[in-house]
């Protein structure tokens, strides 16, 4: 029987840790269960930390857009607004309703919180940075995001309530429509590199700016416009936040959550908004490669810009109408995303990519 | 124990157990969700073999299109379990689904005898056998050899057959829709009459 995870590539820190376990004389196996198990404490701790300053990041631009301050209580800038704001959701009453589906209405936050989280095996936040090297790196993700629209559907019906149901049923349609554009954008990239692993994609652009996928002219900022579209969609953001719009649906699938069930929502929500961030820069913005500065900087560095993209998408474009969202991934996107990659096959076949 | 015997036996366990209640449940959203918990489940097995592509595809095709799909048709009818046992069955179509039960599970026997025999392997030009490779089992590359080279026409053969599901579907919601009178906003008509010019 085979294990491919077992031939994944090791952070340096935790190759040390590996030989301080081995020198106790841990049989091999469990081995690999302690480090794996650190390596996920450590990446869950990141991300948390990461969702954290994004909320409080998301406040201050949301407020300087329309001419306020934002939060300015807690700290320089109110730096720990979001922390005193977790540790008061960590206090508030679970409240539930009586009518709800027991277990469904109990699983679909913690669906969506481990979602959010397993893309991250295979996301190199620098040279060597990352979990497992998974063969399969970019289609993996795309097969664990899909849970993400499982658990609001399961939040949409556990809560029995019309407009949390209403809105869980436009996030299931939304992401299975934007689902086609953005895997097809995702394909050119793919194409041109030959593998599906997330390291052989950042190190098929190495070598200068001019490297970078986003500028194969013309396939490239192509692919790039759709798949920055397509995640807005999928990540369930303004323009495309029908799913909880509050005007139409209260709150959409997260009306009847409170407390911590309905933070743990909140924290997917901005950690899947910094997984498309990151596969954008993975994919078309030459992952890690930068000079000077070392790898994680730079991945983290283009990584905010995607994401203050995205923030900028948010706070200064209005919402879609539902039939407007449809047909404008249906007949606008997905022609254009297959006509990108019909060109884009059509230059590698006569070599005049460079 | 090793550490894949243990994962293989909690995943196998997990996939029986989903398997189980899925066909077991009253409530048509729960089996759904128990089918999908299998299906998770199936794809451990998948990648413990090395074979991770046909892991993800497995979860991307099922969890994340169709089973989706179910789940958004069930809501919107609205099916909670309400609905009664209906009448008991017939004495004779009862004996038609248990002799079906006993003959499915003879012939699964067979089969699963007959793939651990040598012959099988050894007869790898035939193409009705699956072949099983050891080295590479499973890998994008391999299964792309398999689909768009040897086996391309009865692939090809495959999708027009579900275009041809698609069309039926298409035709039976519309002729619903003319018994119904006009149901819905003027957008959504207008695209249809544009789709059918």
């Amino acid at each position: 029987m085979i294990w491919p995870i077992a031939s994944a590539e090791l952070l340096p820190l935790f190759s040390y840790l590996y030989e301080l376990l081995e020198s106790t004389g841990l049989p091999q196996p469990w081995l690999a269960v302690v480090v794996y198990t650190f390596l996920a404490a450590l990446v869950f701790g990141v991300l948390s930390l990461l969702a954290l300053f994004l909320v409080w990041w998301e406040r201050k631009i949301a407020a300087h857009i329309q001419q306020r301050f934002g939060p300015m209580r807690h700290g320089w800038h109110g730096w720990y607004q979001t922390i005193m704001d977790a540790v008061k959701l960590l206090q508030k009453e679970d409240i539930r309703v009586a009518t709800r589906d027991k277990t469904v209405f109990f699983w679909a936050p913690v669906v969506c919180f481990v979602a959010a989280f397993l893309a991250y095996v295979t996301i190199p936040f620098g040279e060597g940075l990352i979990v497992a090297d998974l063969n399969i790196g970019i289609l993996y993700i795309m097969a664990v995001t899909t849970f993400t629209v499982i658990s609001l559907l399961m939040a949409g019906w556990g809560s029995n309530n019309k407009y949390a149901l209403l809105g869980g049923m436009r996030s299931a349609a939304q992401v299975v429509s934007y689902e086609v554009p953005m895997v097809a954008s995702i394909l050119v990239v793919v194409l041109f590199v030959g593998s599906l692993s997330m390291v052989d994609i950042v190190q098929a652009q190495a070598g200068g700016i001019w490297n970078w996928y986003i500028f194969r002219l013309p396939y490239g900022p192509i692919a790039f416009c759709t798949y920055i579209i397509a995640a807005t969609a999928e990540a369930n953001r303004t323009p495309f936040d029908i799913p909880e719009a509050e005007q139409e649906l209260v709150a959409g699938f997260n009306v009847e959550y409170s407390g911590m069930k309905f933070a743990m929502f909140f924290l997917a929500e901005f950690v899947n908004a910094f997984t498309v961030s990151a596969i954008a820069v993975i994919l078309f913005f030459g992952g890690w490669h930068g000079a000077l500065l070392p790898s994680w900087m730079w991945f983290l560095g283009k990584t905010f810009g995607i994401v203050l993209l995205l923030m900028l998408f948010r706070w200064t474009y209005p919402r879609l109408r539902v039939d407007q969202l449809m047909e404008f991934s249906w007949k606008f996107l997905v022609p254009v995303t297959f006509a990108n990659i019909i060109i884009a096959a059509w230059f590698k076949y006569a070599g005049w990519y460079w | 124990m090793t550490l894949d015997l243990v994962i293989f036996l909690i995943s196998s366990v997990v996939a029986v157990f989903g398997a189980t209640m899925m066909i077991t449940q009253r409530n048509p959203i729960a089996s759904v969700l128990f089918m999908i918990l299998s299906l998770l489940a199936q794809a451990v097995l998948y990648i413990q073999l090395g074979a991770l592509f046909m892991g993800a595809v497995l979860v991307i095709v099922y969890a994340g299109a169709i089973l989706v799909l179910f789940l958004f048709v069930i809501m919107l009818l609205n099916l909670r379990g309400r609905e009664s046992l209906g009448q008991p069955s017939p004495p004779i179509s009862l004996t038609v689904k248990y002799a079906l039960a006993v003959l499915f599970v003879l012939e699964l026997i067979m089969v699963v005898k007959s793939s651990f025999s040598s012959d099988v392997f050894a007869d790898a030009g035939n193409p009705g056998v699956m072949v099983m490779q050891t080295d590479n089992f499973g890998a994008v590359n391999d299964v792309a050899v398999l689909l768009f080279q040897r086996y391309l026409y009865p692939f090809e053969l495959t999708s027009i057959l579900l275009l041809v599901a698609i069309v039926g579907a298409v035709i039976l919601a519309q002729r619903s829709r003319d018994d119904d009178g006009p149901v819905d906003a003027a957008s959504s008509g207008e695209s249809e009459g544009k789709a059918a010019e």
